[in-house]
């Protein structure tokens, strides 16, 4: 069924009878080209690529709970694309145009918001730092301008420039960054999938991955075993426990990173604002929530939930940086569980086991990257060969040290990133 | 959160950093090998579950400890100095 | 209408209140919603989406509906409950979400709309075209959508933070929550008791039960009395516990002064952070409506509110009230009203069996099918096989049964689990480690019962950590049974309300279903049922009950969401607190600050510190004037400047030198006593973490200087290497950054200006390049460092930090009576450029010894930290970014730190980028624009002309790769 005004229209007026499934619950086969393992967001744009780009349909997903139930459902929503090292530089590029057409590739409205993300900085050194990251950007050929404080007072009167601890010096403002309805991402992707004739298979846990002289063979599940030709690991939150089915240990630690809302507010913040002294990220729902987070919890986690230093901490950086919201109310603090690697930076790669891949380690990253890593893991998985803006997503890397993209500059230790 | 510093007692989260996994204990010889130091410096077990970890009493004593806990609940087992665990081991 | 009667108001203090722009007057104990209710307002608010007329539901934090703005300016309060505010002289409370006014919403042409405003329906509209979604679309949705609105002014009311410990946390006064505190208190615990309302008691004080003889209000009174007496039991009252965390931490948010004119310099609200050895959750329990159509028409009220109304604050919400129910509490609700004068139109019971001995009309097997009215009930239909009959009524009571109030023991991931005799979600048990939970909130819904369970958790817990409770008897109380048939929609035409706040009707959850939203959380996610203020506190179970009927499933199988914290919103200003203007982080000053600011220096911040940017002299208009003269001053004669904020770590021990071997990637083990060595420390994954310098004091003492920004991480790094590492070295450290005061003195005439201050003077034999040792300055003990940041003959002096203004006065003075002078940062930066020196612009976490051409510092003859992993394939060869010095060479003689860089004839695109500027100044001695930055393969390309890009200023040039140090590169200067 195509969506559209019209149809909304003609339904409303008919007595909305005719709405159905937006995606088909299907039993698992025996056998399939392709099983994907977790059907969140990541997952679920793999296997929509699969079938759009490659032309391959026999493929499974399988979710042990509810599709879209991972990071894709619970994190801050932002989109953007301004990296600065080669290898994220291109691939967010590539996924922010994946991003802008989306909606009349799913015929879904993801409610992708390009509003604008302003990143301040608050002194010469990271003035310095946001030039060559804006730079970066432009190098790219994505698009960055530079505001000055004149700028700012402009567009966010309702920051503190005179007393903040930190003072605000500029900010780097992406026009196409924005925000989506994160929900609808995942949900126009699987209608998308579904629609192809991909099998979407909820509450359908992974057990175990059937691997015979070095060639994956299958997977076992909590609802049987199924064969396949190729199976992708895309699990974001239990990356770990998966691939440690193919006798693998990923350079990966799990960590919780909380975000929060408030309750419904008339519009206030237009934009996507994050703060350069201590992790403060914020933005308003089409809702009137404001959304916002802030640094990880910093402990090994999969409670899924955080604990109150950094919800305190997070509340403190918004009121020096903007205390116009200190009566906004929060209604809701949640936490999602970030697969973070020693650089930072994302893993889309084979793995030693012929006909398994991995999809992995993006960080708290993951949501923008839904397009583009869906796109270049589909590419993969049906040729092969790694997908150009995503070609430096290697696993060996950190082996290697040969194309680290440790954009934070804090080396080896999993959860400075 | 709560974490038991052997030397200070029962404090909260707040005075402590985090590092990550107790496998930072067991620095590999330098001739180990390209393999044996990726798995030092990058690879993790990462449990879901009870896992064994460094934290720094960083705001009180400055000392390393080792926590054992459960990554799932947050349940803390158990906490001892890192020197000891790393004497034991060695 | 107020009714006769004694309640807990006080008749004799008229409190004077506006609402909507009108005047009226309400009593002290009064909330709004009472006040309003006593002056028979009905409608207070417009729903979010289709605007529909709302009035008070319930009397508690969970209202649906009556959410208004209370104040102007910067105290503009958004949201506020009117159920829970407490009525103050002057309160100024205005209807939100309507325009122009509550009584003419345009946007109420929503509800006519409806058809097409269901479930989802954005997901299917507004894609064409395009760039509608951000033109047109989403400014009109975001208009309106919202609820209240912030002023978007600067806060300035006050909000504080605390701690609090105990051995047992009380969450919720009612009959349950006094009685555990009671026994607690009497085992001799310290006990933190809360109740999120302004007085204990909880439900007692909305019934007209008796406890021990005397109102149940009464005994509760008596009770807290006795624990307010208790110098180990704390009660607070307006403290709502509002999250359950690790290791037995509660977060609450106690309401101190909800008028801040009423109590000046008061905080508005302290937000707890509260550590407790044992935990009793006593929070009651929230009773549910039902679906029916216009079940939200202003007057359809929660039977329990009904009663709290009238039995708390003697207020009948209506003249002739209908009574709706599936369980006893409706009865009670007739009766209540009945007592208090108020006309029972009808009870309905849902129960067929159910009787009735009250004297009002009363229809067992029957259920309200619809209500009529626009904006307020006027009549209610009742259906039954025989067909429907239509009461008058301008207000109906309804209760759907109680919900155990279990959100706090789902707050570390415990579910709740499906009773089937009280048709309602009951805590698991052990769902927070070491909370305990009593009463209602676990499904006990009779005053006895709560009695009974408050007591025995109390006992539990007292148990646990080793005290006893002494033999306690417990007063007579009611303690009826709950009988509840289960009812969640009564089926009929037109739209029936699951969660009023979010405007979610029965239909579109069943569309929901259809639309194979089927698991729970899809069907939360698809409708937003449950997303509201309320966070579904009204909504869950009856939406889930829907669900489960329309996917043919039971309720346990079905399921719920997740409840999170906070139990109530919390303000950001009350968990921020502290925050705001500067406190967000400490402030560190350096013993010159004072001598600095009044030689009207700007102070930056340099983390946390504050370092004096330039020292302007009259004249003096930019500050590269400025910077300029203080460079050459160093250069020519001799300037001053603050180095304390570089981290200090004494370092003493037998084995203090072999442990600097392991951390530093040369030899320190080596180094005499009195010589000073600059230090490359690596992270273990090979890229530099830190460099400075270190002097050996004695044998086995030396003092490590580390950059200002990474000391705490320098400091945490050795106790690492130590105690996780090398345990077998006997060595200690200890920072002493805030004990010496630290001052650079450089320049040609440095050595004259010590002179005059030390007790021995200096000579170049005593004390050559790199050389160290202890000082005394008119019998101060200092100590003494031949070293230099700047190129220039130059020392460094250090005093304790008691002496440090007076020493940098000294040393200024001094410097001045030569020619010379403080400099700062500004000219501390071009002195370092100049001389190729690199900070943590260069050393930005991603270089190597190799990039910044230290390579040969990596000594072949020791292992250290960082040096297997800096030997990797990828972190060496000519793929790698190496350190350079820059210069203009084209037309534009600018450079720009952060600016890119590429051959010369090559597009600046990314595909072609080949490094980056770090750090740029302008030299006076070279008079040019000077930089340093990375460049591929850059040391092999000294003499090339490349390309410089910054696409944001709009700057382009050419310059010329060189050897990063500009001036005197033999290093001449430093050393004679």
């Amino acid at each position: 069924m195509r969506f559209s005004g019209l149809r909304v229209l003609k339904e409303g007026l008919t007595g909305n009878k005719v709405w159905q499934s937006h995606w088909r619950d299907a039993t698992p086969k025996d056998a399939y080209d392709v099983v994907i393992i977790g059907g969140g967001g990541h997952g679920l744009s793999t296997a929509y690529y699969l079938a759009k780009e490659h032309g391959i349909t026999n493929v499974a997903v399988l979710e042990k709970g509810y599709l879209g139930g991972g990071n894709v459902g619970r994190n801050t929503t932002i989109v953007r694309a301004n990296y600065f090292l080669p290898g994220n530089s291109e691939f967010y590029s590539h996924s922010l145009k994946l991003w802008e057409g989306l909606e009349e590739d799913l015929n879904y409205n993801v409610m992708h918001s390009q509003r604008g993300q302003i990143a301040l900085f608050h002194s010469d050194a990271q003035r310095d730092a946001a030039i060559r990251r804006g730079n970066a950007i432009r190098n790219q050929g994505d698009d960055v301008e530079l505001l000055s404080v004149a700028d700012l007072k402009r567009m966010l009167p309702y920051l503190d420039y005179d007393q903040a601890r930190f003072p605000i010096y500029g900010g780097l403002l992406q026009r196409r960054a924005g925000t989506a309805r994160h929900d609808a991402v995942a949900w126009g992707y699987a209608r998308g999938a579904s629609d192809r004739g991909v099998d979407l298979i909820q509450n359908c846990e992974v057990t175990g991955i059937d691997i015979e002289g070095g060639v994956v063979k299958g997977v076992q599940t909590t609802r049987g075993a199924i064969k396949a030709k190729k199976v992708a690991i895309i699990v974001a939150g239990r990356s770990s426990q998966v691939a440690q089915m193919a006798g693998m240990r990923l350079p990966i630690e799990s960590h919780v990173l909380q975000a929060f809302v408030t309750e419904g507010l008339k519009p206030c913040i237009d934009h996507v604002v994050s703060f350069g002294m201590g992790h403060f990220y914020i933005s308003q729902s089409d809702k009137g929530g404001l959304v916002f987070g802030g640094d990880l919890d910093f402990y090994a986690s999969y409670a899924a939930r955080g604990n109150l230093p950094m919800v305190e901490h997070v509340m403190e950086a918004g009121m020096t940086l903007m205390p116009a919201i200190g009566k906004a109310k929060v209604l809701r603090s949640w936490g999602g569980i970030m697969d973070m690697t020693p650089d930072g930076s994302p893993i889309i790669d084979k793995t030693g086991v012929e006909g398994l891949y991995l999809d992995a380690g993006w960080c708290y990253g993951g949501f923008k990257a839904v397009p583009g890593s869906g796109f270049s893991m589909a590419h993969l998985v049906a040729t092969d060969r790694h997908h150009d803006p995503a070609a430096r997503f290697r696993l060996d890397r950190f082996r290697t040290g040969r194309g680290l993209m440790d954009e934070e500059g804090t080396g080896m230790q999993h959860n400075l990133h | 959160m709560r974490i038991t510093c052997p030397y200070c007692g029962e404090r909260d989260r707040r005075e402590f950093y985090y590092q990550g996994d107790a496998v930072a204990l067991d620095r590999p010889d330098p001739e180990a090998g390209e393999a044996a130091w990726d798995d030092y410096i990058h690879n993790r077990d990462n449990p879901a579950g009870v896992t064994r970890d460094l934290w720094y009493h960083e705001t009180g004593c400055g000392a390393w400890v080792v926590v054992t806990r459960n990554t799932v609940t947050h349940e803390v087992l158990s906490c001892e100095l890192a020197q000891d665990a790393k004497e034991a081991g060695a | 209408m107020r009714l006769a009667g004694k309640g807990q108001i006080d008749r004799s203090r008229p409190v004077k209140f506006r609402f909507d722009g009108v005047e009226y007057e309400g009593l002290k104990g009064d909330t709004l919603a009472s006040a309003l209710l006593a002056n028979d307002i009905r409608m207070v608010a417009r729903s979010f989406k289709y605007h529909r007329p709302r009035g008070i539901m319930t009397a508690g934090s969970e209202e649906p509906n009556a959410l208004v703005t209370l104040g102007l300016g910067p105290a503009q309060d958004p949201n506020v409950r009117a159920t829970t505010v407490e009525l103050f002289e002057g309160m100024m409370a205005r209807p939100q979400n309507c325009w122009p006014s509550l009584g003419l919403d345009l946007l109420s042409v929503n509800d006519l709309a409806a058809p097409f405003l269901g479930a989802g329906f954005y997901y299917k509209t507004f894609m064409w075209p395009k760039a509608a979604w951000e033109k047109v679309y989403e400014p009109f949705i975001r208009r309106a959508a919202g609820l209240g609105a912030l002023s978007m002014e600067a806060n300035t009311d006050r909000y504080e933070k605390a701690f609090a410990h105990c051995d047992l946390l009380v969450i919720g006064a009612g009959p349950a929550g006094l009685m555990a505190a009671l026994a607690a208190g009497r085992a001799g615990a310290d006990v933190i008791l809360c109740d999120e309302d302004m007085r204990t008691g909880g439900r007692l004080n909305a019934e007209r039960l008796e406890v021990g003889g005397q109102s149940g209000a009464a005994w509760a009174e008596a009770m807290t009395a006795e624990l307010q007496a208790m110098p180990n039991v704390r009660v607070m009252t307006r403290t709502t516990v509002t999250g359950a965390y690790d290791q037995g931490t509660y977060g609450a948010l106690e309401r101190v002064a909800s008028d801040v004119a009423m109590r000046p310099g008061a905080p508005r609200e302290c937000f707890w952070r509260i550590v407790a050895k044992r935990a009793v959750l006593a929070a009651g329990a929230l009773e549910r409506p039902v679906a029916f159509a216009n079940n939200d028409r202003p007057g359809v009220m929660m039977a329990g509110a009904v009663r709290a109304y009238v039995n708390r604050w003697r207020v009948s919400p209506g003249r002739s009230v209908a009574v709706f129910g599936n369980n006893d509490s409706a009865h009670r609700t007739a009766a209540d009203l009945i007592a208090g004068g108020v006309h029972v139109s009808a009870l309905i019971d849902s129960r067929a069996e159910a009787r009735c001995d009250l004297d009002v009309p009363f229809y067992a097997g029957r259920e309200v099918s619809a209500v009529h009215g626009g904006r307020s009930v006027e009549a209610i239909s009742i259906s039954s096989i025989s067909g429907v009959e239509k009461i008058q009524a301008d207000t109906l009571a309804v209760s759907g049964g109680w919900n155990p109030s279990v959100h706090l023991t789902c707050h570390m991931n415990g579910r709740p689990e499906w009773n089937e005799r009280i048709a309602a979600f009951v805590p698991q048990e052990g769902a927070v480690p070491g909370m305990l939970t009593a009463g209602a909130c676990r499904g006990d819904f009779s005053t006895r019962a709560c009695l009974e369970g408050g007591l025995a958790a109390a006992r539990e817990a007292m148990q646990d950590i080793g005290r006893a409770v002494p033999d306690i008897d417990l007063p007579r109380a009611e303690d009826s049974a709950y009988d509840i048939a289960p009812l969640w929609v009564v089926p009929g035409k037109g739209r029936a309300w699951l969660d009023f706040q979010n405007d979610v009707t029965v239909k579109d959850v069943k569309q929901a279903a259809t639309e194979n939203f089927q698991s729970v959380e899809h069907m939360k996610r698809y409708t937003t049922q449950g997303m509201a203020p309320d966070q579904g506190k009204n909504s869950n179970i009856g939406a889930l009950a829907v669900l489960a009927d329309a996917t043919g499933r039971g309720i346990p199988e079905t399921g719920t969401t997740t409840y999170r914290p906070p139990f109530v919103p919390v303000p950001i200003a009350a968990m921020g607190a502290g925050a705001q203007g500067k406190g967000f982080a400490p402030e560190r000053f350096t013993t010159s600050h004072k001598a600095s600011v009044a030689r009207g220096a700007p102070m930056i911040e340099a983390g946390l510190w504050f370092r004096p940017s330039y020292f302007p002299q009259r004249g003096e208009t930019h500050w590269r004037q400025s910077c300029d003269r203080e460079v050459r001053m160093v250069r020519e004669a001799v300037g001053v400047a603050d180095v304390s904020t570089l981290g200090k770590i004494d370092i003493q021990g037998p084995d203090a030198g072999a442990f600097l071997d392991f951390v530093y990637t040369n030899m320190f083990s080596t180094l005499k006593v009195g010589r000073v060595r600059y230090g490359l420390m690596l992270r273990e994954d090979g890229h530099v973490m830190d460099d400075g310098t270190t002097a050996r004091l004695g044998e086995n003492h030396y003092l490590m200087t580390t950059t200002t920004a990474a000391a705490g991480q320098v400091m945490r790094h050795l106790e690492f290497v130590h105690q996780a590492l090398r345990p077998d070295l006997d060595v200690r450290f200890t920072s002493v950054t805030e004990q010496w005061a630290q001052f650079a003195v450089a320049g040609p005439k440095a050595r004259d200006v010590l002179n005059g201050l030390l007790d021995t003077p200096l000579s170049d034999e005593a004390w050559p390049f790199m050389s160290c040792g202890a000082v005394s300055l008119a019998g101060v003990e200092g100590r003494l460092f031949r070293i230099s940041f700047s190129g220039e003959h130059g020392y460094e002096i250090a005093v304790p930090s008691r002496y440090g203004d007076a020493l940098f006065r000294a040393l200024v003075s001094r410097a001045e009576g030569v020619g010379g002078g403080p400099y700062g940062m500004e000219a501390l930066n071009v002195l370092r450029l100049e001389k190729g020196f690199i900070t943590h612009a260069e050393i930005h976490g991603r270089v190597t010894a190799f990039d910044i051409g230290m390579e040969r510092m990596v000594s072949a003859k020791k292992d250290c930290i960082g040096k297997t992993a800096a030997a990797r394939e990828g972190l060496n060869g000519s793929e790698r970014e190496q350190l350079v010095g820059l210069r203009p060479a084209g037309e534009v003689k600018m450079l720009v730190a952060g600016a890119h860089l590429f051959n010369a004839e090559a597009e600046a695109v990314r595909v072609n980028d080949q490094g980056y500027v770090t750090s740029v100044g302008y030299s006076p001695m070279l008079e040019a624009n000077i930089g340093l930055g990375f460049l591929r393969n850059g040391r092999v390309r000294h003499g090339e002309v490349v390309r410089m890009v910054d696409h944001l200023n709009g700057v382009e040039t050419l310059c010329e790769v060189c050897d990063p140090v500009q001036f005197d590169p033999e290093g001449g200067r430093m050393r004679g």
